[in-house]
């Protein structure tokens, strides 16, 4: 279902669609650049799913505790916005979030509450679980969000830290970016419940379906679910169904793998996509082309200015290998 | 001074802290109930309340993933494993997640986690209740690794451990639990990475492991009659080793045998054997000779329990082996009996 409460006030659909165009801009970016094999590792795309994220974290106005997948460039932007730390860290210099230890998989700005990217399943979940208690019992007054795929709902883990999240009255908001894919594996042979809400609500959680594809729907149910997973002290599940344009890992189309139909894939996600949407509300906001158009030209020029710092940056020295296995203070 | 055992050195140690600090808390299955792990957490819950002690259900992966989240995120847990072997469900998360944070994040992250495991032989504990697997967790870069044997050694180091910015798993056998020693009753730390002469001697070195180090002595003081002279070191924290204690030692006497109580295959007596091969060649009277478990699963049946795990005479004949010497008869000798304290059932 949709829970777009339409209108929205004007700047939140600003908002919306900037950091969805900052998202899908930095990931076109990539796509456009890759092939000059200076950002040397793998990326999981988040281009088509960017408004799951994007959605979340603007509806918790900095007050997330973000942990992603490493599917995590959607997460890490739209959370911090912080394109200089992010291209940095794919080009591999010290300026980037891991110094260039991280990579694509493991961006992380605690400062900005994005905490962690993790690349092996479901491993994220739980450490969500676990940053809420902390924020419990240190009355921060955030909130632990994780981004996890569809495939991570087949670990044991999930379904352990969804148990433990109910039993302890700890309010995550569990994000199941729905994409009906385990790289080329679809739900229906990885799992037998047909709804995985279904499956969840009877652990003590709030279920949410989305299947809107709309970035303000996902808004509207995040600030929804996180109110009331503070109010009821429960863990809120919103699996929210999306697309992911590009292929598993990499930034190539998939089409000729075989296991969807581009056609298909076209009619229901991409002739709806949702940046295309969210620019068109923007016009019904009496928001003028030319003044989008210079919304657009200033994230581009963000973008640039971030890739130069990046490409400018130095690369750590060889002592840097053994730096930094155990925490130094500061 | 007041004389404590090795569990209430952890009591203690852990009680302090929690006084000290209130991000410290501690939990784990069975942490809070009647039996609180050997006694190591008696009377927490109730001075600490339901949110600093607690019980979790038997999840072991999510409840690490869960301690990792509460590090990282202001927080100071201790996870408390009551075998090892169960503690192999975390692995997931030890491995994969808390060791690396810290390095792949350049240093923005910190883990101050504190993982307790309960290892060693029991009472016909078998495969599955028994293993120590220091070396599973040694290999792994970004971990601290301690496995201290006397009750001032714990109560020092577990002090140091929930003090430290880094993820820390230490190990207690429990046939430790119950040994007594004059123990300060004021906080103290005992910092990690350093290691301990437990017993000065010039003939031979034994690096002892854990509960090895006890028989040890009993060895040593066996072979004191014969007039052997025995050292044992101590190393207390097994990663990142005080490599330059033991080296020391071994070269002073030239001989070393290794008593752990884990396997012997790729485990951390292959490590030590083979930094002391490094640094002690052209030193060495003897190759450097290792004692562990037999390398099966652990038996149950008491008479095949006795050749799977060694001892204080394991000990003895091969100081014996190494220095030429006769094999003594140890018949009069008073070796250690777990069952003198404990007939089951866990
Ligand atoms: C524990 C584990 N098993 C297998 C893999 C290999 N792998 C990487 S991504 C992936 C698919 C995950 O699918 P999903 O959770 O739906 O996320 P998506 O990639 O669709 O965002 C697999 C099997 C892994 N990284 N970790
Ligand atoms: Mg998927």
């Amino acid at each position: 279902m949709s829970f777009a409460r339409e209108p929205l006030p004007k700047a939140t659909t600003i908002k919306l669609f900037k950091s969805l165009f900052l998202a899908r801009r930095s990931e076109e970016y990539i796509v456009k650049h890759y092939a000059e094999n200076l950002m040397r590792t793998p990326m999981h795309m988040s281009m088509g799913q960017e408004f799951v994220c994007v959605g979340v974290c603007s509806a918790l106005e900095g007050k997330a505790d973000v942990f992603a997948s490493y599917r995590s460039h959607a997460a890490f932007l739209a959370q911090t916005h912080d394109t200089d730390r992010f291209f940095s860290e794919l080009y591999g210099r010290t300026s980037g979030t891991g110094e260039g230890k991280g990579g694509s998989m493991h961006l992380a700005a605690p400062d900005q509450g994005h905490i962690l990217s993790s690349g092996v399943v479901a491993t994220q979940i739980p450490v969500a679980v676990g940053a809420a208690f902390a924020n419990r019992q240190l009355k921060t007054g955030r909130t632990s969000v994780v981004f996890f795929g569809d495939g991570a709902a087949d670990a044991g883990v999930f379904w352990e830290s969804i148990n433990a999240a109910a039993l302890f009255k700890l309010p995550v908001i569990f994000v199941c970016e729905d994409n009906g894919y385990a790289v080329d594996t679809p739900r229906e042979a990885r799992q037998v419940s047909k709804s995985l809400s279904d499956a969840v609500k009877p652990f003590g959680a709030d279920t949410y379906e989305d299947d809107s594809g709309d970035v303000e729907s996902v808004y509207s149910l995040a600030k929804e679910a996180v109110a009331k997973a503070h109010r009821d002290r429960r863990p809120a599940f919103l699996n929210v169904k999306c697309c992911r344009y590009l292929e598993h890992v990499g930034i190539g189309t998939d089409w000729n793998w075989g296991y969807r139909d581009q056609a298909t894939v076209e009619r229901e996600w991409i002739d709806r996509d949702a940046l295309k949407v969210q620019r068109a509300r923007l016009a019904k906001h009496q928001v003028t082309e030319s003044a989008i158009a210079a919304m657009e030209d200033e994230i581009d020029k963000a973008i640039q200015a971030s890739v130069k710092r990046a490409s400018q940056a130095p690369i750590p020295t060889p002592d840097r290998l053994h730096a930094g296995v155990f925490y130094e203070k500061a | 001074m007041r004389k404590l055992d090795y569990a209430g050195a952890i009591r203690e140690a852990t009680t302090q802290e929690m006084e000290r600090d209130s991000r410290v808390f501690v939990y784990g299955i069975g942490v809070p109930t009647w039996s609180s792990i050997f006694g190591t957490t008696k009377g927490i819950p109730e001075k600490f309340g339901k949110e600093r002690c607690f019980d979790t259900p038997i999840s072991e992966d999510a409840m690490t993933g869960f301690g990792l989240g509460a590090a990282i995120r202001g927080l100071r847990p201790i996870h408390v494993h009551i075998r090892v072997d169960f503690m192999i469900l975390a692995t997931n998360q030890l491995i994969n997640m808390v060791s690396n944070y810290t390095y792949s994040t350049g240093g923005k992250l910190k883990v101050p986690l504190v993982v307790r495991a309960v290892i060693g032989r029991g009472w016909g504990q078998g495969a599955q209740h028994s293993k120590a697997l220091f070396s599973n967790f040694t290999h792994i870069p970004g971990l601290k690794v301690i496995a201290p044997t006397t009750p001032s050694d714990m109560k020092g180091m577990m002090i140091a451990a929930i003090r430290d910015d880094n993820p820390v798993i230490c190990f207690e056998h429990r046939w430790l639990y119950w040994a007594e020693e004059d123990v300060p009753e004021e906080p103290y730390e005992i910092p990690l990475g350093v290691g301990r002469i437990l017993r000065p001697g010039k003939d031979v070195t034994v690096v002892g492991l854990s509960w090895m180090n006890v028989e040890a002595r009993l060895a040593a003081d066996i072979l004191a009659k014969r007039g052997v002279s025995v050292e044992i070191v101590d190393p207390r924290t097994l990663a990142p080793l005080d490599e330059n204690l033991i080296v020391e030692s071994v070269k002073r006497t030239g001989r070393c045998i290794i008593a752990d109580c884990d396997w012997v295959d790729s485990g951390f007596s292959a490590e030590l054997s083979a930094r002391i091969n490094e640094k002690c060649f052209g030193k060495l009277k003897a190759p450097v000779k290792r004692i562990g478990f037999a390398q099966t699963p652990a038996p149950t049946v008491r008479e095949l329990e006795n050749e799977f795990y060694p001892n204080a005479k394991t000990i003895v004949h091969a100081v014996e082996d190494m220095l030429g010497l006769e094999a003594a008869n140890l018949d009069g000798e008073d070796f250690f009996s777990h069952e003198r304290r404990f007939r089951g059932p866990f």
